[in-house]
């Protein structure tokens, strides 16, 4: 019993070493929130260029961008290899932008986008649940959003988890 | 007088917010409560203050909106499910009491009850008498004993 008594810290030292270390992997950002609306309909939302009205009946990417957002601007070849190779339905949101900056900005990196929405206040934004742009919203044929990415995509994370959740939800 | 002066601003120091004069409401009971209501909601920016202590974009967003929606007559819950259905509970400063949580509220007291409740059957228990000592450490002891200083 005194023994089995010994061990006790030490194994409660390992456990709590071992949480903490899986807690530092390096592919995890702690800042990262799921979104409070996985598996719920995407707001009703009606914007200028874009409303949710447009938007149903198809799976697709719904990328929260801006000009002012400078990873939006390393994460935006990407988004252009998105549409032109691997043919994803990508329409964007402009959150909280100038519609002249924001035209300026895809005209120097290029428009992947099918449609854009101008949400110039961000209360469409703060409807999605938006907290640090960009973020990649996936949504269904029924208008739920299916996943969201908060941060710039990368390539690993597009070929392993974008593209193979798009196609899964587009072969239903 | 000088002790006086710093105890002073370090007493201001605590009561500092970020909300601008052109946010506030109009109404000084609206704008208590929305005092009160933004103090327990979290900037998901910086994730460790509340929108009303803090200068990002989206908690002065957020602090507008709250106050568009109090000044509307939403109740004060009204408010917080507002941004809980945008946000998730994490929105929340003081996490709701539910089964994902109860490890959050309970752990650390358990834990501690775990702890003096194994004090207490560690003290309770007399110490078990050390063992005889062998014929060896008899004699052994008797020589020491017997030495001079």
């Amino acid at each position: 019993m005194r023994r089995w008594l010994a061990v006790l810290p030490v194994a409660a030292f390992i456990l709590l070493a071992g949480y903490f270390g899986y807690a530092l992997r390096p592919d995890h950002d702690p800042h990262e929130l799921p979104s409070a609306l996985l598996d719920r309909e995407m707001p009703a939302f009606a914007l200028p260029g874009l409303t949710a009205a447009n938007l149903k009946g198809q799976v697709m990417l719904v990328n929260i961008f801006a000009s002012w957002c400078a990873p939006c601007r390393v994460e935006h070849p990407l988004l252009m290899r998105l549409a032109k190779d691997e043919k994803a339905p990508l329409y964007g949101i402009a959150y909280k932008d100038k519609d002249a900056d924001n035209a300026r900005f895809l005209a120097e990196l290029g428009n992947p986008f099918i449609g854009i929405g101008y949400d110039r206040d961000g209360r469409v934004g703060i409807d999605f649940g938006v907290y640090g742009v960009p973020e990649t919203y996936l949504i269904d044929r029924d208008g739920r959003i299916r996943q969201r990415w908060v941060g710039p995509l990368t390539p690993a994370r597009v070929t392993r988890e974008v593209l193979p959740l798009l196609r899964q939800l587009q072969a239903k | 007088m000088r002790t006086i002066a710093v105890l002073l601003m370090l007493l201001w120091a605590g009561v500092s917010n970020a909300v601008e004069p052109s946010e506030r409401l109009a109404d000084p009971a609206l704008e208590a409560r929305a005092r009160v209501v933004s103090q327990t909601l979290r900037c998901l920016v910086c994730q460790n203050e509340s929108i009303d202590e803090s200068n990002a974009d989206l908690a002065r967003d957020l602090r507008r909106l709250l106050r568009e929606r109090i000044a509307a007559g939403d109740s004060d819950d009204a408010v917080r499910q507002f941004m809980v259905t945008r946000y998730g509970n994490f929105v929340l400063l003081r996490p709701p009491v539910m089964a994902s949580t109860w490890v959050l509220w309970f752990g650390a007291p358990i834990a501690l009850l775990g702890v003096i409740a194994g004090l207490l059957i560690v003290r309770r228990r007399p110490a078990a008498p050390p063992p005889a000592l062998t014929a060896q450490e008899q004699a052994r002891l008797a020589t020491l004993l017997d030495q001079p200083e």
